[in-house]
């Protein structure tokens, strides 16, 4: 390839290939922010000619609806901008849960298909196969109608023990009544946490010094039990229960998992999770089969194996399809309105169709979906990266 | 580079200036398209929903069917966009549509904020609770901790917020999006009471529940829903027409004058009032920017006010609903249209 050379024979300038890339870059930007500039002024202006409010005003008024579950306490008096926090809140505690089940039973599936057990394997691919082909609106409308239909009204409703009673208005269990001694309990599981995580590295050191590895087991079981007992003795051994019970139309008192909340649960979880099947399964097929054999010859015992030769290979593949299955799990719970749990997009919308300021709530929800998967995506590119292969070892 | 720069300046000045692009008055637009093109809702019987044939039925539709006869003499140059209660002003606002006719609320906030202006009200409702009877409660104020099925995005929401603040109730609201699956959770006893407009509940009890005669409708009325068709702001001239459009229909049936009747009524009529409307005497179509047969074409082809209730949710319906506030200012109702003249 002969390149043609600058400035040569009264050529133009133009003719170069750098500076033509150059150019049809800075072109295809300054399209870009054309582009952007008019839609945002464009916008602003019909707004005004139509005398539509704008501005983040609303969100210190009074929002004046209910919503049926919350993390934090909220009434129809509070602010509409409250009444979103409620909302961002109930999509993360689902998006939470729901990246926990998932990944566990997707683990668990993917590593099934691999079995040989013949009926394991075929039980896991009809799993997959079923699941991950179904559209998720369906079977969150699937398993909504079938825990509402399904079980009884409150007053017939299904004692599972005293004060545990299953009724299509949720799952209604005993909860402590929070007193001193449980904050300190959960402190004490704090320290018994951090505690574990000291102990486990000062393992790896004395085994790396001296080949062998001191047991973890024993002292740490005994942190984990032992040091939340102790704040909680400490605190006076508080033992109130908030029993629930029947009143009226419903019960009140105890905890709940509210239909809803559970039909977008399991509904969001095992779709994703046969996905996440597929991805461990690849993950672990990855490893070449050389690397288990070379293990084994070592001497490694088989969990060993797993732990130490087969996992850390498979992870550096599963984690970036991982990464997008958690955040496709964040968005899809956006589906919660159709079931009635009152996520983000539910109370922002409820709020945009008060107020009429589309523009503003929408790019409110926008922002908060944003922010959630960066911080997942950071998280999980961070995390590749330690597991990933380092250079120069 | 310069020459880039110049380029680029000249592309963002052409983006910015094209902004002043819209606005024209929607009479205009709408001829010129050749209909009016009309959100409704997506199927509330009585109101706005298709029948077996595909045609849009309900006194929400004829208001738009009336439009049509006004501007162009022919109620069928309608197009019909269903809506939900949360794409309905957005709609209206961007200009997808030129008229909102889908049972909504008139209050302070749309007519204001959200770049609204109500005509006039074609139903006055308000808002009620359904409950199975089974459940053995006769009045809303028992309603103390109770589940109650609501429709996301609706004025619905905060009255029933309000309601059981002011009676110093405990309230569990499943706020749902749409309409079908709010019934199916009602259906499936997810919920103690459902609430929405009361016309709106005789429609989903004759309609949407297994057994209608299982379900009552309980007699307090939580709020003033004055359900009235919208326009955007900024353009008078449609909002008169929209308006006076619906006078046309309430005159219609104070002056006696229905779609049966009109062509004998304009040949004989004496009353200078039936004139006027009938464009017999001319002026008021000029005052609008319409034909003058505006009145009659509205009266021949969709009916007077009364034709379009009792065809729609009167008693004859499965709605069974009476006149109640919607009966003329003369026989203690509210339905009132200022005089045309």
């Amino acid at each position: 390839m002969t390149e043609p050379k600058k400035g040569r024979s009264g050529a133009s300038f133009l003719n170069d290939v750098r500076v033509r890339g150059i150019i049809a870059q800075i072109v295809v930007l300054g399209l870009f922010v054309g582009l952007i500039g008019y839609l945002v002024s464009n916008t602003i202006h019909n707004l005004e000619v139509r005398q539509i409010a704008t501005g983040l005003g609303f969100l210190s008024r009074e929002a004046g609806f209910d919503v049926s579950e919350s993390v934090i306490p909220y009434s129809p008096a509070d602010t509409f901008g409250r009444v979103i926090l409620v909302g961002l809140l109930n999509t993360l505690k689902v998006a939470v849960f729901g990246v926990l089940i998932a990944t566990v039973l997707g683990t668990v599936v993917g590593v099934s298909r691999l079995s040989s057990n013949w009926l394991v394997a075929r039980l896991a691919t009809v799993y997959v196969e079923g699941l991950r082909n179904i559209p998720l609106l369906l079977q969150l409308f699937f398993w909504y109608a079938l825990i509402t239909v399904s079980l009884p009204n409150p007053r017939q409703a299904h004692k599972l023990a005293e004060g545990w009673f299953l009724s299509n208005r949720g799952f209604k269990f005993p909860w402590p009544v929070w007193e001193h001694g449980h904050t300190l309990g959960a402190i004490g599981l704090l320290v018994a946490v951090a505690a574990i995580y000291l102990l486990g590295r000062r393992a790896s050191r004395v085994q790396a010094e001296t080949g062998r590895r001191p047991n973890v087991l024993i002292p740490g079981l005994a942190a984990l039990i032992g040091l939340p007992t102790i704040g909680w003795l400490l605190g006076g051994a508080p033992t109130a229960f908030d029993v629930p019970a029947l009143t009226g139309f419903n019960f009140s008192g105890g905890a709940l998992v509210s239909p809803e909340f559970a039909a977008l649960l399991l509904g969001l979880s095992l779709y994703t999770s046969s996905f996440i099947a597929e991805i461990v399964r690849g993950g672990i097929i990855a490893v070449p089969w050389g690397q288990t054999e070379a293990a084994v010859a070592l001497g490694l015992r088989r969990g060993m194996v797993v732990r130490l030769i087969l996992l850390p290979q498979a992870l550096r593949v599963v984690i970036p399809p991982l990464t997008s299955q958690y955040l496709n799990l964040v968005k899809n719970s956006s589906l919660a309105v159709a079931i009635g749990y009152p996520d983000l997009v539910g109370t922002a919308n409820t709020t945009i169709n008060q107020t009429g300021q589309a523009v503003e709530g929408v790019a409110i929800i926008m922002l908060a979906y944003l922010t959630v998967s960066l911080t997942i995506s950071g998280f999980m590119n961070w995390y590749n990266g330690y597991i990933s292969l380092r250079g120069g070892r | 580079m310069k020459r880039f720069l110049l380029a680029a300046t000249a592309v963002a000045t052409v983006s910015f200036a094209a902004t002043s692009a819209f606005a024209g008055p929607t009479l205009d637009a709408v001829k010129k398209r050749g209909e009016v093109i009309c959100g409704v809702h997506t199927g509330l019987a009585g109101f706005s929903a298709p029948d077996e044939k595909g045609n849009w039925k309900g006194i929400d539709v004829d208001v738009c069917r009336a439009v049509a006869a006004a501007v162009f003499g022919d109620d069928k140059k309608v197009k019909f966009v269903p809506l939900s209660a949360q794409q309905r002003l957005t709609a209206l606002q961007s200009g997808e549509v030129d008229i909102l006719s889908r049972n909504t609320t008139w209050t302070l906030t749309r007519d204001t904020a959200n770049g609204l202006n109500f005509t006039t009200p074609n139903y006055y409702d308000g808002q009620g609770f359904l409950v199975t009877k089974k459940l053995g409660v006769k009045s809303a104020k028992e309603l103390n901790g109770a589940t109650v099925c609501v429709q996301t995005g609706t004025t619905t929401e905060q009255n029933l917020a309000d309601y059981f603040r002011a009676n110093n109730m405990k309230l569990n609201a499943v706020t749902i999006e749409k309409l079908e699956e709010v019934n199916a959770a009602y259906v499936a006893g997810r919920c103690d009471a459902y609430t929405s407009d009361a016309s709106q509940l005789a429609s989903i009890r004759a309609n949407d529940v297994p057994n209608p005669d299982d379900h009552i409708i309980l007699p307090e009325i939580i709020s003033k829903e004055p359900l009235a068709p919208s326009v955007r702001h900024g353009d008078d001239q449609w909002f008169d027409i929209v308006k006076w459009t619906q006078y046309a229909m309430i005159s219609g049936e104070e002056y006696g004058v229905t779609s049966a009747n009109v062509d004998d009524v304009a040949k004989t009529a004496t009353d200078p009032n039936v004139k006027r409307l009938l464009g017999v005497t001319p002026g008021m179509g000029a005052a609008l920017g319409l034909d003058e047969k505006w009145g009659y074409n509205i009266i021949k082809q969709v009916g007077n006010y009364a034709e379009t209730f009792e065809a729609n949710v009167g008693p004859k319906t499965p709605l069974k609903l009476e006149r109640g506030l919607n009966a003329q200012w003369n026989k203690g109702g509210l339905m009132y249209a200022p005089p045309v003249r």
